[in-house]
């Protein structure tokens, strides 16, 4: 460190440089083409990336796709949509026992970032993003299931009701663990796939347990 | 030793292993108060310099040098602080290198005591696991306040759910942690986290069971048992550690309490609300220990009715 304290640049040199995100698969020419392009262009572009990505989750087969143009789009929207449908009318009425949007969307992040921690540490090759991806966008089964569990409460509240939320839920839950773990568990060393699983399944099961505890005031 | 390495020297992990980072962040503070009143100075010089006779020229290079400077311990400080945050990360890696077998194996011990304490017994200064079961402790935590109709009304179920756990896990750690330094126990504070926090797989087990079937006396036979036996493992084991009967006493007696106490609270905290709705439908008449069994024998229909609607509510 002393070598740093009298280093100086001449008048002449200009600082420059280029800031690369090192999973990022854009070439520099068409960063710059895509400066001149409309804006619906862009916008229809990453609308298909993440359309694509989320016919991955649902017909989960081994690509990389996921993993290697990762974006944070599609999770906020799942995670937003989540929230908004499990937020329990709670504005007038007197016991909050239903989670708020605050609690939800902490609960998806919050988990996500300790997922993601426990898997780096047990020596995963994948980067955080790119986890946080993956287990973001496996949200969205969940978020199926809490629409069909929406409907179903609206025709009534019984047990028939509770039985068929139950299936759904539980279905739902068992292909957003099969997903994430499809993609997640590859970049494991082989004999350490369950300690990394098991946080993926407890963080699930809580997202499964508010979605199926869900009663509207 | 402000090298920063990641390599962690086994021997001295509990101790020492956070203070390089801090001197390094103490250098950079030094550094960047240095650099600031050179720059300072510098500035203060050349504007007079410039003032005087270099004209625009010479000002425009002055500038354009304080800001390439600027630029360039910006830079260096974002660097540093994104290797400090990975280098943080990799303090942790050493408590998370653990097979699942190995896992499996310390579960099943946490409730077997040992019988042998006047050995030092080994205690696996790993964290995943105890990591893994507060995380499981929440989630039965969670499903217990759901289906006893818990109303939180300054907090959440979440935040309640994971600020009991934590920090129990954390505080009584800590705590104990204390306690054996003062009472001259071999113990580091991972391992103590290690300890504490394999014991609650009794805990995690206990719950789980009783949450879902309501009986009082199977929870104190639970209790007793389960509890009992990862307390008396973690009691074994500290003694193994310790000198002398006044300090193991004071150690193994505060363990054992707060332990103990813990579950009982975990059970009676969250079956409150269950209880005062069958207390106010049954009337003043009953004698308090035949309030809290669900299977009462003869009751009214309307009572049956209510108790019902009031289960078919929760779900």
């Amino acid at each position: 460190f002393p070598g740093l304290a009298d280093v100086s640049i001449s008048q002449d040199i200009p600082v420059e440089g280029e800031i690369t995100v090192p999973v990022g698969s854009h070439s520099p020419d068409e960063d710059y083409s895509t400066l001149d392009e409309p804006v619906r262009d862009t916008i229809m572009r990453d609308l298909k990336a993440v359309g694509k990505k989320f016919v991955h989750v649902m017909y989960p087969r081994k690509s990389s796709a996921l993993l290697r143009d990762w974006d944070l789009w599609g999770p906020l929207v799942l995670c937003v949509s989540l929230a908004l449908m499990l937020q329990g009318g709670s504005a007038d009425s007197k016991d909050d026992g239903g989670p708020q949007f605050a609690e939800v969307f902490v609960i998806i992040w919050f988990g996500a970032v300790v997922i993601t921690l426990n898997s780096k540490l047990l020596g995963g090759t994948i980067s955080f993003f790119q986890s946080l991806c993956v287990l973001g966008y496996c949200v969205l089964p969940l978020t199926v299931a809490m629409l069909v569990c929406r409907l179903v409460l609206l025709a009534g509240s019984g047990t028939i009701s509770f039985i068929i939320r139950l299936i759904v839920v539980v279905a739902m839950f068992g292909w957003s663990t099969l997903a994430s773990t499809a993609f997640l568990a590859d970049s494991q060393p082989p004999n350490r796939k369950a300690l990394v699983v098991y946080p993926i399944f407890l963080f699930y099961f809580v997202i499964s347990w508010m979605i199926l505890t869900f009663t509207p005031q | 030793q402000g090298g920063g390495s990641a390599v962690i020297d086994m021997e001295n992990m509990d101790d020492t292993s956070g203070s390089s980072f801090e001197d390094m962040g103490e250098m950079h503070q030094r550094m960047k108060e240095e650099e600031e009143e050179e720059a300072e100075g510098e500035a203060g010089a050349g504007e007079e310099e410039d003032g005087e006779f270099l004209g625009m020229k010479g000002l425009r290079g002055q500038l354009g040098r304080q800001v390439a400077d600027q630029m360039w311990q910006a830079g260096k400080r974002q660097a540093s602080r994104a290797f400090s945050l990975y280098a943080n990360i990799d303090i942790l890696r050493p408590y998370f290198d653990v097979e699942p077998a190995q896992v499996r194996a310390r579960l099943l011990e946490s409730m077997i005591p040992v019988k042998m304490i006047n050995f030092p017994q080994k205690i696996a200064g790993e964290l995943y696991g105890p990591l893994m079961l507060v995380f499981t402790l929440v989630a039965i935590l969670l499903h217990g306040m759901k289906t006893s109709d818990t109303i939180i009304r300054e907090g959440t179920l979440m935040g309640t759910a994971i600020g009991t756990c934590f920090g129990y896990w954390l505080g009584v750690s800590s705590f104990m942690y204390f306690l054996a330094y003062l009472c001259n126990a071999q113990i580091t504070m991972v391992q103590m986290l290690s300890l504490l926090g394999y014991g609650l797989f009794g805990h995690c087990i206990t719950l789980f069971i009783t949450y879902n079937i309501h009986f009082h006396s199977l929870f104190y036979i639970f209790w007793l048992v389960v509890g009992g036996l990862s307390t008396l493992r973690m009691v074994a084991v500290l003694v193994s550690r310790t000198v002398g009967h006044t300090q193991r006493l004071i150690l193994c007696g505060t363990l054992a309490a707060l332990h103990m106490l813990f579950l009982l609270y975990l059970h009676f905290a969250y079956h409150k609300v269950v209880e005062g709705i069958l207390d106010t439908l049954e009337g003043p008449n009953m004698p308090p220990f035949q309030r809290v069994a669900r299977d009462i024998p003869v009751v009214s229909n309307a009572v049956l009715n209510t108790t019902a609607k009031a289960i078919a509510l929760t779900l």
